[in-house]
């Protein structure tokens, strides 16, 4: 189940909040902190998380200290399932 | 005629114990401000600046993020006689060495004599600093002054002049921060005073719940000083939180009963689309009697679908009101009367477009509607010109122009920006509009501005910083703002001519854009596009053509 994660966010992220289709994330590029997803996608983010993988994460949660990139936020997804 | 300072003290002597502010933070008990705490709060920073020799008459820039210190620092420089100027804080996306030149550069214009900022940031604010600039002291707020009974008659800002400048007020970005608008306590209490009757504000009433950040007109004025110097609770919480749980908005005015809260355009579809039911158990919204959008295009759509959302909630749908506001005005323009809905106007599509004339539908044909954003203040007048600056009638689109008692002093330091802004006393809005039954319908900008979430951005800012981009050609790159509708504000599109045709490269090129002018101006861009030569669509002075390029874009987008 894991191993669908990040695929699914690096989909949603590069469609519907960078809507550069093309884009080809890499596990490890900042995505909070270089301002990539900015606050007013963060909830997007964090709504799809909640409906893909029936995981919560919490509005307090939602900053680069929690996690920055796809290879993080994949891992605190598996964490709770 | 009064003055802030007037007000603060009659407040510390008639209503000491009155809430006046109530902060919160997330994960942190909410900590309740009394009259008495905030002026004893602001005469430590009055101390402060007077024991570093700051002078009345000069600016103070504020650098800090939501809390009791901002709030304290503020009404000190009041108190002070100083100027205060409420700068933004730098955030994790933007990169410091941007902030540090942006900072630089309003440092320059504004001069001011003193930064106030806490100990996290004391050294982002010194590295702006160069020797000879303006700024004598940077004062750190774990070194303000302790607390001690306010002694009035010496403070100097108890002998400011109703005319003398109490604020000033910047935009962001580059271009931005280098317009600061001055406003006199005149200006500012002429403005609350019209407002304030416009929405027939009940201090004993009315309370109001805001998490606007006090960098921007909207949250200064109509967040901060008007419930202060009015005497109305202000429930705020930081901009930070909100947006990460916008739900918390609905549960402040429920637990506080708000009655009042301002929101740009964007807030109403956030708001709708992103609050799960599960977060607003037992919230009662029935307290709320206006919600006012303001500070970017009114969308009727965006009401609709927060009326829906929030009525099993208590909501009022005739809650949901609108107003046109600027800076230059020191907030409101126009106020959609608060007994009813705001007026909508139904008119033909086809000849608004091309004859630019709002005429009632011709049966068969289709229309569109507008949403009014009220009547103006009661002291402010509006005129709508034509291009040869003759007054248009009704029904007519043209600039807005608008004339008051509570207008800007000048651009700070800028007499070539205030002159090109007044015209024999009217100043020049830069938005198209038309009037009808006394009613300001706001339809377009003249002006190429981008309006994000209300936050104004300077194109110009944002290609130079495209073009800084290796790879992309030095001044043939393009910004604007292109309404989404599902977002309920504009979102930036940046489309820059690069050296390769090859798509793969190109890619690589527009994340590079992306990534510069975002860590650069802290504005997170929706489409970037990377272009072949010639792309970009240019006047005859070789002038980038805005709006022939979205049109373009659009074009392209939809084929």
């Amino acid at each position: 189940m894991t191993e669908n994660i990040t695929p699914a966010l690096a989909k949603f992220i590069a469609e519907k909040i960078l809507k550069q289709a093309n884009k080809i994330s890499k596990l490890d590029e900042a995505l909070i902190s270089s301002g990539l997803i900015d606050s007013f996608s963060l909830m997007d983010l964090a709504l799809f998380i909640e409906d893909t993988f029936g995981v919560r994460v919490e509005d307090t949660e939602l900053n680069a200290q929690t996690f920055d990139n796809l290879s993080q936020l994949t891992e605190l997804i598996a964490s709770r399932m | 005629m009064t003055t802030f300072s007037n007000l603060l003290q009659r407040s510390y002597l008639e209503i000491p114990e009155k809430v006046s502010i109530v902060l919160q933070n997330a994960g942190q008990p909410d900590q309740e401000i009394i009259y008495r705490q905030l002026i004893l709060g602001a005469n430590r920073y009055a101390l402060t600046l007077s024991r570093e020799e700051i002078k009345a008459g000069e600016v103070v820039l504020l650098i800090l993020q939501h809390g009791q210190d901002l709030a304290f620092s503020f009404w000190g420089a009041v108190l002070r006689g100083a100027i205060p100027a409420i700068m933004p804080f730098l955030s994790e996306k933007l990169s410091p060495e941007r902030y540090r030149a942006d900072l630089a550069s309003l440092i320059s214009i504004t001069k001011p004599a003193a930064i106030i900022t806490s100990a996290e940031f004391e050294s982002e604010a010194r590295s702006a600093l160069v020797p000879g600039d303006s700024v004598r002291k940077l004062i750190v707020t774990n070194t303000v002054e302790p607390q001690s009974e306010p002694d009035f008659d010496s403070l100097a800002g108890i002998k400011a002049s109703p005319e003398d400048i109490s604020l000033l007020q910047h935009s962001s970005g580059t271009t931005g921060l280098q317009k600061g608008v001055a406003l006199s306590h005149k200006a500012v209490l002429n403005q609350l005073d019209a407002y304030s009757k416009a929405i027939n504000l009940d201090p004993e009433k009315d309370v109001i719940v805001s998490w606007l950040p006090l960098y921007h007109d909207m949250g200064l004025i109509a967040c901060f000083l008007l419930p202060v110097l009015m005497r109305v609770t202000l429930v705020e919480m930081s901009p930070f939180d909100w947006v990460r749980a916008p739900y918390k908005l609905m549960q402040s005015v429920s637990q506080y009963k708000g009655t009042l809260s301002w929101l740009p355009n964007f807030a109403f579809n956030f708001s709708a689309n992103k609050i799960r039911e599960r977060d607003l158990e037992g919230v009662d919204l029935s307290t709320w009697r206006a919600i006012i959008n303001c500070s970017e295009p009114v969308h009727a759509e965006s009401h609709k679908i927060f009326a829906e959302k929030f009525s099993a909630f208590g909501l009022r749908p005739q809650a949901l009101q609108t107003c046109y506001a600027m800076a230059e005005n020191v907030f409101g323009v126009t106020q959609s009367p608060l007994d009813q809905s705001p007026v909508m106007d139904e008119i033909d599509r086809e000849v608004f477009l091309t004859q630019r004339l709002a005429t009632p539908p011709i049966v068969g044909r289709p229309a569109m509607k507008m949403m009014s954003s009220g009547q103006p203040l009661a002291n402010t007048e509006i005129r709508i010109v034509g291009e040869n600056g003759k007054e248009l009638p009704d029904r007519v689109v043209g600039e807005i122009k608008m004339q008051s008692d509570c207008m800007l002093t000048e651009y700070y330091n800028r007499p070539d920006a205030t002159e090109l802004a007044l015209r024999n006393g009217w100043y020049m809005t830069g938005d198209y509009g038309y009037l009808a039954n006394g009613e300001l319908y706001v339809s377009g900008r003249k002006k190429d501005i981008i309006i994000v979430g209300g936050k104004n951005i300077y194109p110009q800012d944002l290609e130079s910083l495209a073009s800084e981009v290796p790879g992309v050609h030095p001044g043939r790159t393009v910004a604007f703002g292109m309404y989404d509708e599902e977002a309920g504000t504009e979102e930036v599109v940046i489309i820059a001519e690069v050296d390769s045709e090859e798509p793969s490269e190109q890619e690589v090129i527009a994340d590079a854009i992306r990534k510069h002018v975002t860590k650069s101006s802290a504005i997170a861009l929706r489409h970037v596009r990377a272009v072949g030569e010639k792309w970009i669509v240019k006047t005859s002075s070789g002038k980038t053509a805005r709006s022939a390029n979205k049109d373009k874009f659009i074009k392209e987008l939809n084929s």
